[in-house]
C-alpha cells in the first residue's frame, strides 16, 4: 500500500492565507510516501512546509510559482503504476478532458495529474485515468467560481488505485472514493 | 590565597567536629547513666564549639546542624527529669550557670523549650525572657543562628489562637509580639554584617549576608502562619512594626531582601487592603533599592490573583487598587529621574498586564499606561537599548495576547504613538507580533476605519520608515515580511459590498507608498480580494434604483486597472500580463466587452513591448490564448482583431518547436465547443497545416544543422489534434487528412536519418491504440474511425 498526496493551486499568498485548519490537521508527517503538486504554490515556504509531509516531493510549474525552476512536466512510476504531472495552464483549452488525453498519451502514463481549473475531476478513460485534484485552499479562479478546498490521495496496490477525493464543504470535510484497476501491463513496442 | 583560606576553614571545620562530636559522646553517656551535672558539663562543652569566629556562615551552619541534633537528646533528657520530678524552674536556673554565654543560652532555650510545654508557666513569659536574653549575644553571625534557634524550637509553642497554649494571659498578641522583637533584633545583627571588616571584602560579606537572609525571612514566615493574625491585627500591627525595621535599617540589601518577602508571604488579600500603606513604603527606601522588581513583582501576584477567580475583582475596585498603583509607579519614577529607561518601561509593562488581569473592560486604564509611557519616552527620544525595546515589544505585545484580538487593541488611542519611539527594526518586529496575533486568532478585520488604523500599526513593513538609506535586508528576511502582509490582506473582509469597497481602496492606498520591491508582493493578494468582490456584485442584480456611487464591477475594474498599472512600472510585466488577463476573465464574465477588449490590450503590449525572454514569452502566450479562448463577450471584429495578433505572436517565438505548438494551440481559438458561432473549420485546419508546415521546417532545419532530422514528436502531436477536431465534427478533418498524416508519421519514423525517440515511439503507439479503441466503441465513434488504416 502506498500512499500519494496530489494537490495545488494553492495561490498562497496571492489568493488565500493558508491551508485549512482541517486539512492541516489531517495531512500528518510520515503516513504518505510521495506528494505530487500540480503547481502554484506559490512561495518556497509552502514547499517547505510540503517537505516536512513527506521527503519524496514532485512538483512541476504553474504560472505564479515563485520558484521557476520547477520542470512544466513530469513523469514518475510508483509500483506498477506510470503517473504524469502538469500544472495544465499549457493545455489548452483549459480543463478540456479530450486534450489532457492527448498529454496523458504524449507522457505515455497510466495516471495524469493536472490542475489550473481548482476544480475537482476524476476521468477514466481507455488509456487511463485524468486527474485534477482542485485546489487545496479553494482559492479564487476565473474558470470555475464557488471553489471548495479539496485534495487527493492515491492508495497504490498492485495493478489497482483508490482515489480519495477530500473536500471542504460547508465547514465539514467530505470524503468520496473511485477505484481504477489497470489491465496487466502491456509492453510497448518500439516502431 | 583564597585556596588557603578555604582549606583552613576546611580544617576548623573538621576540628570544630571533632569537638563537638567527642563532647557529645560523653554527654550521652552522662544521659544514659542520668548523670545531670555531667551532661549539663559535657554539652557546655559541646555548644563551646558554636563560638568560633572563623567560619563562613555556609560552614557554621554544618556546625550548627549537628549540635542542633544533639541538642534534641538533651530536651528528650529534660522532659524525662521533669517528669521525675525534677523542677524545670531549677533546671532553668541550673543552666544558668555555664560558664560561657553562648553554651549557656542555647541550653537555656532547650530547657525553656521543656518548660513552656510544662505549662508550668504561662508561655509569654517564657519566651519574653528568652528573646531579650539572646541579646547578651551581639555577633551577627552567632547571634543570627542562636536567635533561630530560638525561632525553631519555639515554634510550635506559640500561645496561637486554638492552641493549648493559649490561656487568658497568653494570646496570640503575644505570640506576634515575641516573633516581631525576635525578627527586629535578627535584622539588626544582618544589617550590621554590612559594616564589619576592611571596604575591600565588602563583596565577600555582602555574598555571606546573602547566605543567611533565610535565617531572618523565616520569621516573616512565622507570623504568615499564625492563624490568630487577621487582617486588622495585620494592618494595625504585623505590617506597621516590620515597616517600620525596614525603613529605619536603611540597609539596602535588607530593604530589597524583606520588602520581597513580605509581598511573597503574606496573602494577596492583604496586601489589597494595605496598598496604600505598602506602597507608601517604597519611596522611604534607599534609592539604591531596585525597587522597579519588587513593584513588578507585587502586580504580578496581584494579577494572579485577580485572574485566580472572577470574585476578587470587587475588591480590587473598592480599594482603587488601579489608581493607587499607578500613583505609586508616578513617584518612584519622579523620585529617581535617572532610572534608566529599561526600569520604567519594565514598571509601566507590569502595570499594564495587571490592568488587562483585573479590568479587561476598562480600556481607558490599559490607555492611560500607555500615555505615562508614552509620556516618559518622550523625554528620551528614539531608543537605542536593545532590552529596552525588547520590553516595550513585551508591553505591547501583552494587549495583542489578552484581546486575542487586534480590533481591541486599535482602541487604544495611545498604543500607535508608543511605536513611535521604536527604531525602524523593533517596527518591523511588533508589526509582525501584530499580523501573526491576527492570524492565529483568525481575527476579521472588517471596517475600513480598522483596517485604516492597522495599517498605520504595520507601516513599519509597509514602507521604509527612516526614508534614506538603511541596513542590508536580508533577502529572505524581506520575502518572509511581505508575504505575511500579502496573507493579511486576505483577511481583510466585509459581506458588505460598499464597505468592502472602502477597504480596498484603503489598502490600495497604504501599499501604494510600498515602493517597487514591495509592489510585486502586495499588489496581486489586493487584485483578487478585488475580483472576488466583482464576482459578489455579479451575482446581484444591478438596482436601477441604485445610488449613483455605489460599488459596480465597472468601478472595481477602473481601480483594477490602476492597480495594475503600477506593476508595470517597477517592472513586473509577466506578473502584470497574468493579472491583467485575469482582469479580462472577469470582465467577460460580467458582460463588459470594452472593458475586457481594453485589459487585453494592456497584456498585449506588455507582451510586445516588455516580455523578451522566451521562456516567459511561452507561458504568456499559453495564458493569452487559454484565455482568449474561453472569452465569450466579444464581437466577431474585437474577437478577430485578437486573435490574429495571438496567432501572430504564436508564429514568432523563438524555437520552431515552441512556434509549431504556439501555432496549434491557437487553432482552438476557432473551435469553442459551447459557443456555435465560434467552429470555423476551415481556420482551424489553416492553423494546423501551418503548425505542419513549421514542423517540417523545423525538421529540415534539423537536418541541415546536425546532419540528422529531429524527433517527429510534433508530427504526432499535430495527428492528435487532427484526431481531436476530426470527433468534434470539423466537416474540413476528414479521413484522407488524417491517413495521410498517419502515413507521414510512419515514413519519418521509419526513415534512416531520423534520431530514434523512444518517447515519440510510445507516443504514437499510444495514439494508434487510441484510434482503436475508438473503432472499438462502435455507434457514431466507430464508425467514423472505421475508415481509418492504422
Amino acid at each position: 500500500m502506498v500512499l500519494v498526496l496530489a494537490l495545488g493551486d494553492l495561490h498562497i499568498p496571492h489568493r488565500a492565507a493558508d491551508l485549512p485548519p482541517k486539512f492541516k490537521s489531517m495531512l500528518v508527517p510520515g503516513k504518505i510516501q510521495h506528494i505530487i503538486c500540480t503547481g502554484n504554490l506559490c512561495i518556497k515556504e509552502v514547499q517547505d512546509y510540503l517537505k516536512t509531509l513527506c521527503p519524496d516531493l514532485h512538483i512541476t510549474r504553474g504560472e505564479y510559482d515563485e520558484e521557476t525552476r520547477y520542470p512544466e512536466t513530469k513523469t514518475l512510476t510508483i509500483g506498477q503504476f506510470k503517473l504524469g504531472l502538469c500544472h495544465g495552464h499549457q493545455v489548452i483549452p483549459w480543463g478540456d478532458l479530450d486534450s489532457l488525453a492527448m498529454l496523458q498519451r504524449q507522457l505515455d502514463v497510466d495516471i495524469l495529474v493536472t490542475g489550473h481549473t481548482h476544480q475537482f475531476t476524476a476521468y477514466k478513460h481507455e488509456g487511463g485515468v485524468v486527474i485534477n485534484p482542485g485546489s487545496a485552499t479553494g482559492a479564487y479562479s476565473s474558470m470555475t467560481y464557488d471553489v471548495n478546498p479539496s485534495f487527493v490521495l492515491m492508495d497504490i496496490d498492485g495493478l489497482r488505485v483508490v482515489v480519495y477525493v477530500y473536500e471542504l464543504i460547508d465547514g465539514e470535510v467530505k470524503v468520496d472514493k473511485i477505484d481504477f484497476k489497470k489491465t496487466a501491463a502491456t509492453t510497448h513496442s518500439a516502431h | 590565597m583564597i585556596a588557603d583560606g578555604v582549606e583552613d576553614e576546611e580544617k576548623w571545620l573538621a576540628a570544630g567536629i571533632a569537638g563537638l562530636q567527642q563532647n557529645a559522646f560523653y554527654m550521652h553517656r552522662a544521659l544514659d547513666s542520668n548523670n545531670l551535672r555531667d551532661a549539663l558539663k559535657y554539652s557546655a562543652q559541646m555548644l563551646s564549639e558554636l563560638r568560633t569566629s572563623r567560619l563562613s556562615p555556609h560552614k557554621y551552619y554544618e556546625l550548627y546542624m549537628r549540635a542542633f541534633d544533639e541538642l534534641r537528646k538533651l530536651e528528650v533528657f529534660f522532659k524525662e527529669e521533669a517528669r521525675r520530678g525534677c523542677s524545670i524552674v531549677d533546671l532553668y536556673e541550673l543552666v544558668q550557670h555555664a560558664g560561657n554565654i553562648l553554651p549557656r543560652l542555647y541550653l537555656l532555650c532547650t530547657v525553656g523549650s521543656v518548660y513552656i510545654k510544662s505549662k508550668e508557666a504561662p508561655a509569654k513569659d517564657v519566651l519574653k525572657d528568652l528573646v531579650e536574653m539572646c541579646r547578651g549575644i551581639q555577633h551577627p553571625v552567632r547571634g543570627l543562628f542562636l536567635r533561630s534557634y530560638l525561632a525553631q524550637v519555639s515554634r510550635d509553642k506559640l500561645p496561637d489562637i486554638g492552641s493549648e497554649y493559649e490561656g487568658d494571659a497568653d494570646t496570640v498578641v503575644d505570640a506576634v509580639e515575641f516573633v516581631l522583637q525576635n525578627f527586629t533584633e535578627m535584622n539588626k545583627l544582618w544589617v550590621r554584617m554590612q559594616h564589619q571588616g576592611p571596604a575591600r571584602e565588602k563583596e565577600k560579606r555582602e555574598k555571606e549576608r546573602s547566605e543567611l537572609r533565610d535565617l531572618v525571612g523565616k520569621n516573616l514566615h512565622v507570623l504568615s502562619q499564625i492563624e490568630g493574625i487577621d487582617l486588622d491585627m495585620y494592618k494595625d500591627t504585623v505590617l506597621p512594626r516590620v515597616l517600620e525595621q525596614v525603613v529605619n535599617c536603611k540597609d539596602e540589601i535588607a530593604q530589597y531582601y524583606l520588602m520581597d518577602c513580605i509581598i511573597q508571604v503574606f496573602p494577596d488579600e492583604y496586601h489589597l487592603q494595605t496598598l496604600d500603606v505598602l506602597l507608601g513604603a517604597f519611596p522611604q527606601l534607599q534609592p539604591a533599592v531596585d525597587i522597579k522588581t519588587v513593584l513588578s513583582r507585587l502586580m504580578e501576584r496581584l494579577s494572579n490573583y485577580a485572574a485566580s477567580s472572577a470574585d476578587v475583582l470587587p475588591e480590587f475596585l473598592q480599594v482603587e487598587a488601579f489608581a493607587k498603583l499607578n500613583n505609586a509607579i508616578g513617584k518612584v519614577i519622579e523620585a529617581q529621574p535617572d532610572m534608566p529607561i529599561l526600569g520604567v518601561i519594565t514598571l509601566y509593562s507590569s502595570l499594564l498586564t495587571f490592568t488587562l488581569h483585573v479590568h479587561p473592560d476598562r480600556l481607558d486604564y490599559a490607555d492611560q499606561v500607555l500615555g505615562a509611557c508614552v509620556n516618559k519616552l518622550s523625554s528620551k527620544g528614539k531608543l537605542e537599548d536593545n532590552k529596552a525595546t525588547k520590553q516595550i515589544v513585551a508591553l505591547l505585545s501583552a494587549p495583542l495576547d489578552k484581546y486575542n484580538d487586534i480590533v481591541t487593541a486599535l482602541k487604544l488611542s495611545n498604543y500607535p504613538r508608543v511605536l513611535e519611539y521604536l527604531d525602524s527594526e523593533t517596527n518591523k518586529v511588533m508589526a509582525t507580533v501584530i499580523i501573526q496575533s491576527i492570524m492565529k486568532n483568525k481575527t476579521r478585520v472588517s471596517t475600513a476605519d480598522r483596517v485604516e488604523a492597522l495599517f498605520e500599526l504595520i507601516k513599519g513593513l509597509i514602507k521604509d520608515l527612516d526614508g534614506g538609506a538603511h541596513d542590508e535586508v536580508d533577502e529572505d528576511d524581506f520575502k518572509e515580511e511581505q508575504n505575511s502582509v500579502a496573507r493579511l490582506i486576505q483577511l481583510l473582509h466585509n459581506d458588505d459590498p460598499e464597505e468592502m469597497f472602502k477597504i480596498i481602496c484603503t489598502v490600495r492606498k497604504h501599499i501604494l507608498g510600498g515602493g517597487p520591491k514591495r509592489l510585486p508582493f502586495t499588489v496581486p493578494p489586493l487584485v483578487f480580494s478585488s475580483l472576488k468582490l466583482v464576482r459578489q456584485l455579479q451575482g446581484q442584480e444591478e438596482n436601477p434604483f441604485g445610488e449613483e456611487d455605489s460599488t459596480t464591477p465597472k468601478k472595481i475594474f477602473q481601480l483594477l486597472n490602476q492597480i495594475v498599472e503600477t506593476l508595470c512600472n517597477i517592472p513586473a510585466p509577466e506578473l502584470a500580463l497574468q493579472l491583467y488577463l485575469q482582469c479580462a476573465e472577469a470582465a467577460n464574465d460580467c458582460d463588459l466587452e470594452p472593458v475586457a477588449y481594453e485589459f487585453f490590450t494592456q497584456a498585449y503590449i506588455l507582451y510586445e513591448e516588455e516580455i523578451s525572454d522566451s521562456r516567459a514569452q511561452i507561458t504568456a502566450i499559453h495564458l493569452i490564448i487559454g484565455t482568449l479562448q474561453r472569452m465569450h463577450v466579444f464581437g466577431v471584429e474585437n474577437r478577430d482583431t485578437l486573435t490574429h495578433k495571438a496567432t501572430g505572436y504564436s508564429a514568432k517565438l523563438l524555437k520552431k518547436p515552441d512556434q509549431c505548438r504556439a501555432v496549434y494551440a491557437c487553432s482552438h481559438l476557432f473551435w469553442v465547443d459551447d459557443q456555435d458561432n465560434v467552429k470555423d473549420g476551415e481556420r482551424v485546419l489553416l492553423c494546423l497545416k501551418r503548425a505542419l508546415r513549421i514542423a517540417n521546417a523545423a525538421q529540415q532545419m534539423s537536418n541541415a544543422a546536425r546532419g540528422s532530422a529531429g524527433s517527429v514528436t510534433l508530427f504526432v502531436e499535430i495527428l492528435n489534434k487532427y484526431l481531436y477536431f476530426f470527433e468534434k465534427g470539423n466537416p474540413q478533418i476528414n479521413v484522407a487528412a488524417i491517413q495521410s498524416l498517419l502515413e507521414l508519421v510512419t515514413t519519418e519514423m521509419q526513415s534512416d536519418s531520423s534520431t530514434p525517440d523512444p518517447a515519440a515511439d510510445a507516443f504514437f503507439a499510444s495514439t494508434l491504440r487510441y484510434i482503436e479503441f475508438q473503432k472499438q466503441k462502435g455507434g457514431a465513434v466507430g464508425e467514423k474511425y472505421e475508415p481509418i488504416k492504422a
